[in-house]
């Protein structure tokens, strides 16, 4: 976009009013959309936070009638926690390897984090049709499932941006050095993605 | 990003401001320009205002007798359900904050737009579909019968369609808030003019920092509240339905976790609006700017914690009362300090009784009358006695109709001239002051008498003595929608035949006033200009000029 700004000033200083159809978009600059989809995570992070703090009391005051079913295994779970962790590391090399121009690193390591991302869903999804219980059979499992399946729903747009941020890095491309937002955004959002799940898997599995 | 390729450019081409609708059909348009869309979220509001309104004339005439005689329950049920849900939704929260929001903050923080002119598109079209959604339910198969407050187990137990129609709505409404909010805070925060500081922005600024922080935090926990409602009627799930496990008071403490906050979304920039109104009319300078600055923010953040004083008779344990109570009792002190600094703006100053200054002092009384309400209804003692009674009716709506409206009208009579270039009749508008106010008053001040004598909210039928002060209740009603009336042939008639406005017709400082009117696309045919003293009234020559506000006629002399 850089390049096409500077084109853009001359035109613009003859005539400071004909770019109504990108009105006010060339002031957007990166800082600010970043500054915006932080504040937008921090929206997202309160719809968990509602969640979480339903959870929490239904946990204080409504126990569930004895020999409910209710029980976890925790070996899925935590291998999934620990891919997450890794794909937040894969996807930091992503974006050191963009700010150097090393391409081909950058989309190995984008590749790399997909990957891990969707190894996530997998896992989550077996772990799903191994539970003994389903979304109604009470209070613990809808919680569970709506918590888990609302936080994979994120893990699956996060998946699909890092695809998209995968094709459009190229030195000349849509992602690159000196145009890194897609791919920053892209990371603070899976990185906001693995810090609710790691919240999640404590107050879920661990608690 | 569509941003024109460079060889493009090489060729000759129209200006490029043609390729979106120019004229009256571009506020048809998926438009980019703040002025555009706030005039968008203005209109479109006040249509919805005009269906609530005529909801609430149902309501009003069903309560004329004390038997159900002109609507039947179910349909009563259906009527204050979208009553409520439109004037909150779909009036109050997009006029106060996308309406006049996106209209002015680029002004005054010396922008040509706002941060996010697309995702502000976006925000405002996703509004007009949503309502319409909620309005077309009632047609196809029959509207939510729950209130605006959804609470579970009745939300469970009416129509499910309905319900689900419903919360789709208030989602898609509650996501425009949001997307309005993050652009509000990226904009105040990230687009200000060069020089410009924090503490040199008009005050309505500040209220809306506020206001979208609110929203930030608060609308989410709705939303996440409302799928979880969802997946109760339609999955069967238990989240909020004690015969299967759940628990109904969680759902209200979330759901007042959002629907405390968002009453001060709909009164903070309120208080902003009138901030700018005051000085201007007053010809003074904003008594107190940083103490009006820290009790916005004190309100924000108390805001947060003072919910569950909606929920003293849900078995609220003791010290939870408690701790509400006080919280709830300490909103009241910079909710005092902003009372005082009107008044003390006003004081001594030289005031134009014209429409715009009569609303927002009618703001004022009427506010502080439902303030005092909301101080006694924060108690526990009295709020157990009167909960769910029209005591708590009344208060409602002197804060939201008596505080809130009255402000969208002083704004609209204070800004008009500034959106279009024409006046607005003065006679016309005191004549809507006059039924305004007294039927405003008429309505619901009575409720407050019916509540403390024990008639119930939400019912539509009640015991036959309390007919007399119901009827006086619904003179007053009809007299708010005839009231309406000298507004909208006010402001039809003068878009055509007012007098001419002229850049700056109040001798105003604040930056909107500082171009033309209306203003030219990108708010300003130069640089945007440095106000350092929104209110310098009084420190510049020009604020001493005799200035005869109601007509206009003074030439801008200022700096």
């Amino acid at each position: 976009m850089d390049t096409l700004a500077t084109s853009l000033t001359s035109d613009a200083k003859a005539s400071p009013h004909q770019d109504a159809t990108d009105h006010g978009v060339a002031e957007e600059h990166n800082d600010v959309r970043m500054f915006g989809l932080a504040t937008f995570l921090v929206a997202d992070g309160m719809t968990f936070a509602g969640f979480f703090a339903a959870y929490l009391t239904f946990r204080a005051v409504n126990p569930l009638p004895s020999g409910s079913n209710y029980e976890l295994e925790l070996v899925l779970p935590t291998i999934n926690t620990a891919l997450l962790i890794i794909s937040s590391l894969t996807f930091h090399r992503a974006g050191r390897a963009l700010l150097t121009s090393r391409i081909h690193d950058c989309r190995l390591w984008l590749g790399v984090s997909a990957a891990l991302g969707i190894a996530f869903l997998v896992g989550q999804m077996v772990e799903y049709f191994h539970l003994p219980f389903g979304l109604t059979e009470n209070l613990f499992a809808s919680t569970f499932y709506a918590l888990t399946g609302f936080h994979g729903l994120h893990v699956t747009l996060g998946v699909i941006c890092i695809l998209v941020v995968l094709f459009q890095v190229g030195p000349n491309g849509k992602v690159s050095a000196i145009k890194p937002f897609g791919l920053e955004a892209a990371e603070l959002y899976w990185h906001f993605v693995d810090g609710i799940w790691v919240v999640l898997y404590g107050l879920l599995y661990l608690l | 990003m569509t941003i024109a390729s460079p060889q493009d450019l090489a060729v000759p081409q129209p200006p490029s401001g043609q390729l979106q609708p120019q004229g009256w059909l571009r506020y048809f348009s998926f438009s980019l320009d703040h002025k555009v869309i706030g005039l968008q979220y203005i209109v479109t509001s006040f249509l919805f205002y005009l269906i609530g309104g005529a909801l609430a004339g149902v309501i009003r005439t069903e309560l004329v007798s004390p038997m159900s005689d002109f609507v039947s329950r179910e349909t009563y049920n259906e009527v204050l359900t979208l009553h409520g849900t439109i004037m909150i939704f779909l009036w109050i929260v997009p006029v106060v904050n996308g309406g006049f929001g996106n209209y002015l903050i680029p002004f005054y923080v010396g922008a040509r737009d706002m941060a996010f002119p697309r995702l502000n598109a976006v925000a405002f079209w996703m509004i007009p579909p949503a309502g319409l959604l909620l309005i077309a339910s009632h047609f196809i198969t029959g509207s939510a019968q729950s209130g605006w407050t959804a609470y579970p187990p009745l939300s469970l137990t009416t129509p499910a369609m309905a319900q689900v129609v419903w919360i789709i709505s208030v989602l898609l409404l509650g996501g425009s808030s949001i997307f309005g909010a993050i652009n509000f805070i990226a904009t105040v925060m990230k687009m200000r003019r060069p020089g410009l500081k924090l503490m040199q922005l008009p005050m309505y600024c500040w209220a809306m920092l506020g206001t979208s922080i609110l929203a930030v935090l608060s609308t989410p926990v709705l939303a996440g509240t409302l799928l979880l409602l969802s997946f109760d009627i339609v999955a069967h799930t238990g989240f909020f339905n004690p015969t299967l496990g759940g628990n109904v008071v969680v759902y209200q403490h979330l759901f007042w976790f959002y629907s405390h906050p968002a009453v001060y979304i709909m009164v903070l920039p309120a208080f902003g609006l009138v901030s700018e109104i005051l000085p201007v009319h007053a010809r003074k300078p904003l008594f107190g700017y940083s103490t009006m600055v820290y009790s916005i923010m004190a309100i924000v953040f108390l805001g947060l914690i003072v919910w569950a004083h909606h929920m003293f008779t849900s078995g609220t344990p003791p010290w939870m009362r408690l701790f509400f109570t006080i919280a709830t009792a300490f909103i009241a002190v910079p909710t005092g300090i902003k009372f005082f600094n009107w008044l003390a703006t006003l004081w001594g100053g030289k005031i134009a009784l014209n429409s715009a200054m009569l609303f927002a002092c009618a703001f004022i009384v009427n506010f502080v009358f439902g303030g005092i309400t909301g101080v006694a209804l924060a108690q526990v003692p009295f709020d157990i006695h009167v909960h769910d009674t029209y005591f708590v009716v009344g208060h409602f709506h002197y804060i939201v109709y008596g505080g809130t409206v009255f402000v969208i009208f002083s704004a609209i009579y204070h800004w008009y001239p500034k959106f279009t270039g024409k006046m607005l009749d003065e006679t016309l508008g005191k004549i809507h002051f006059a039924l305004t106010f007294i039927g405003f008053n008429l309505c619901f001040a009575p409720q407050h008498w019916l509540g403390l004598n024990g008639m119930p909210r939400r019912v539509a039928e009640y015991d036959p003595m309390f007919t007399t002060l119901n009827q006086l209740s619904s003179v007053g009603a009809l007299l708010m929608a005839l009231s309406t009336l000298p507004f909208l042939i006010n402001v039809i008639r003068s878009f055509s035949h007012g007098a001419v406005a002229g850049d700056n017709p109040w001798n105003a400082l604040t930056p909107e006033w500082l171009t033309t009117s209306p203003p030219p696309v990108e708010n300003w045919k130069g640089e945007a200009p440095l106000v350092a003293h929104p209110y310098g009234y009084g420190q510049l020559p020009s604020a001493g000029l005799p200035v005869d506000q109601a007509t206009g006629q003074d030439v801008w002399t200022g700096s």
